[in-house]
């Protein structure tokens, strides 16, 4: 197990936001975390990655316990995030923008220039080299927060709704992609709304709501899970969840 | 390379300034362009690349003067071992503002009004002690010789040029090294560059040290320049809207903008000084304006609107 979360637990004020979670990730796994809004999922990946301190609980990253260390240092270890409100160096170039994030390793330059260009050639930004961020469309900018994130080389990557606000040809597009960073070795956390991402992506799931786990195992399992679909996650979701089986089904 | 081979040419071509100027006048001026443009790169590095605005620049600077200053009268020193001692203690007050501010994640205006606070601390402390002259402030004796640090026009002409290199050099070295990526990471977005491994909190004190050094030196600069110092020209606030002006009118973050900053604001100087003489504040005033125009109509300064046309 890569990573092992014991007893989390993060109030805000009054509000629960994380209670009592506990989960593992088998190291060269995809798997996800789903959970209707307000659940407490980014918090949780706050904690994991070392924006938020917990109030109670332990996280250990490759055995270490790293509760409450830094997210730089966590970073330094091989554990990084993106953000589901993407948050580029805007004035910077695409380029400048990933190379940030390939100097975690490299002390050149241009070194670490060149890496940026590969980092973009394997998420599909070659051509927007030169662009500065700002001008990215959204489906550009979450290929950058992907880019600037697998350039540090992370064990462990936590992807915070990396596919939300792209149109169906954008995620199809992206699909690939995140499985090809896992093909290279990297083990991929991922916070996902869209139900057929989850369904061919992942091999295991598990449902935050109210900052509480309530359900994990197989993608199918979840989805068909009575209990998950009307107490939590709505009828809304239930259609969608059948839908997106039947997809995947048929593919 | 092409950048540094500009700082180059740069230098190569003020150097040969001497030799075809002899007008006092001129000569003055350019010492006092570069001066400013010294000044303007301290700012620049902390303000430009790092994207945090300091009112107080001050500090470093009357640190700086002060330390040459009382080092050489009180203390006997010789100029030259006492030009790096004024940088270092100019970059451990860096160091020790720093500490404070970034511990504690200020940044924007909370930033400036520290740095501010800073200024005009020293301000009063200066105004106090004996040891630096108090209200009266300090002269340093004329003793014109390369081994006291004191020259005559073309002399200084080469020292403050060697100093305005160095600022330059440091400056590119900014825009082309790892350092420089992360400064300007976090000056861009903190959240992201701690989530890509960018110690922000180290990262910033580095910035505040080497300003600090700079700013250091250029107030080092002037006690030579200038044989006097007192708690105001230290430590009041013109020298620290000197520095943010320059870089600001130049162009913030980029390695040329300060010193481009530093001679549109000597030529507009003269310009109002023959239109409007030499009435009491109105080079406030001009400062004011241009500084309001500026941050409005040109954020980027002269340099930002020299590489738009570029494009
Ligand atoms: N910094 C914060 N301060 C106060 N409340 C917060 C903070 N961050 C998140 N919350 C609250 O915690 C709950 C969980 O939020 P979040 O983790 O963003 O949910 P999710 O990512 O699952 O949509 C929400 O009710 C949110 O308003
Ligand atoms: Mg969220």
């Amino acid at each position: 197990m890569i990573l092992q979360v014991r007893n989390i637990s993060r109030s805000f004020g009054g509000l629960k936001a994380v209670q009592d979670v506990s989960l593992s990730v088998r190291e060269g796994s995809i798997s996800a975390l789903i959970g209707p809004n307000g659940a407490g999922k980014t918090t949780l990946f706050a904690i994991l990655s070392g924006f938020i301190k917990p109030d109670g609980g332990s996280v250990l990253f490759k055995g270490k316990d790293i509760t409450g260390m830094p997210p730089h240092r966590i970073c330094r270890l091989g554990m990084t995030r993106t953000f589901q409100l993407v948050q580029p160096f805007a004035a910077q170039t695409v380029r400048e923008n990933i190379a940030v994030g390939a100097h975690l390793g490299i002390a050149s330059r241009k070194a670490a220039l060149a890496k940026a260009e590969e980092v973009a050639r394997q998420v599909g930004l070659e051509e927007q080299l030169h662009k500065p961020a700002i001008d990215l469309t959204i489906a550009g900018r979450k290929r950058l927060e992907l880019a600037r994130a697998i350039a540090t080389e992370p064990r462990l990557l936590l992807l915070d709704e990396v596919l939300a606000g792209l149109n169906p040809q954008e995620i199809n597009e992206m699909l690939p992609v995140i499985r090809g960073i896992r093909d290279a070795g990297v083990t991929v956390l991922m916070i996902e709304h869209v139900m057929q991402a989850v369904m061919s992506l992942s091999e295991h799931a598990r449902v935050l709501n109210n900052g509480s786990l309530i359900a994990e195992g197989a993608p199918v399992d979840i989805a068909s899970n009575p209990l998950v679909i009307e107490a939590y996650l709505g009828h809304g979701t239930a259609e969608r969840l059948r839908k997106a089986m039947e997809a995947a089904g048929a593919a | 390379m092409r950048s540094l081979a500009a700082i180059g040419v740069f230098a190569l071509l003020i150097a040969l300034v001497p030799a075809m100027v002899d007008s006092g006048y001129l000569l003055n001026a350019i010492i006092m362009t570069l001066y400013a443009a010294l000044l303007g790169q301290a700012w620049n590095i902390l303000g430009g690349f790092g994207g945090l605005f300091s009112f107080g620049h001050a500090v470093f600077f009357g640190t700086g003067a002060y330390a040459m200053a009382v080092l050489q009268v009180n203390f006997g020193w010789n100029a030259w071992v006492a030009l790096p001692a004024a940088m270092v203690l100019g970059g451990a007050v860096g160091g020790f503002i720093g500490a404070l501010s970034f511990r504690y994640g200020l940044r924007g205006s909370y930033f400036a009004l520290v740095t501010l606070a800073f200024a005009e601390v020293f301000r009063v402390l200066a105004n106090t002690f004996q040891f630096t002259g108090a209200g009266v402030g300090l002269m340093v004796p004329l003793k014109e010789s390369a081994l006291n640090m004191q020259f005559g026009k073309t002399g200084f002409l080469y020292l403050i040029l060697s100093f305005l290199i160095a600022a330059q050099l440091v400056a590119w070295w900014i825009r082309h090294s790892r350092f420089g990526a992360w400064l300007q990471a976090v000056r861009d977005n903190e959240e992201s560059a701690s989530a890509l491994g960018v110690d922000v909190f180290r990262v910033k004190m580095l910035a505040i040290v080497m300003a600090g050094m700079l700013m250091a030196c250029g107030g080092a600069f002037y006690v030579q320049y200038l044989h006097y110092i007192d708690p105001h020209l230290a430590f009041g606030a013109s020298v620290s809207v000197q520095a943010l002006m320059a870089a600001i009118v130049g162009g913030i973050g980029s390695v040329w903008g300060p010193l481009v900053g530093a001679a549109a604001l000597q030529l507009l100087g003269e310009l109002t000084r023959n239109l409007m003489g030499d009435a009491p504040g109105i080079n406030l005033i001009v400062y004011g304006v241009v500084l309001v125009l500026m941050v409005n109509f040109m954020p980027r300064g002269i340099v930002g609107l020299a590489t738009r046309w570029k494009r």
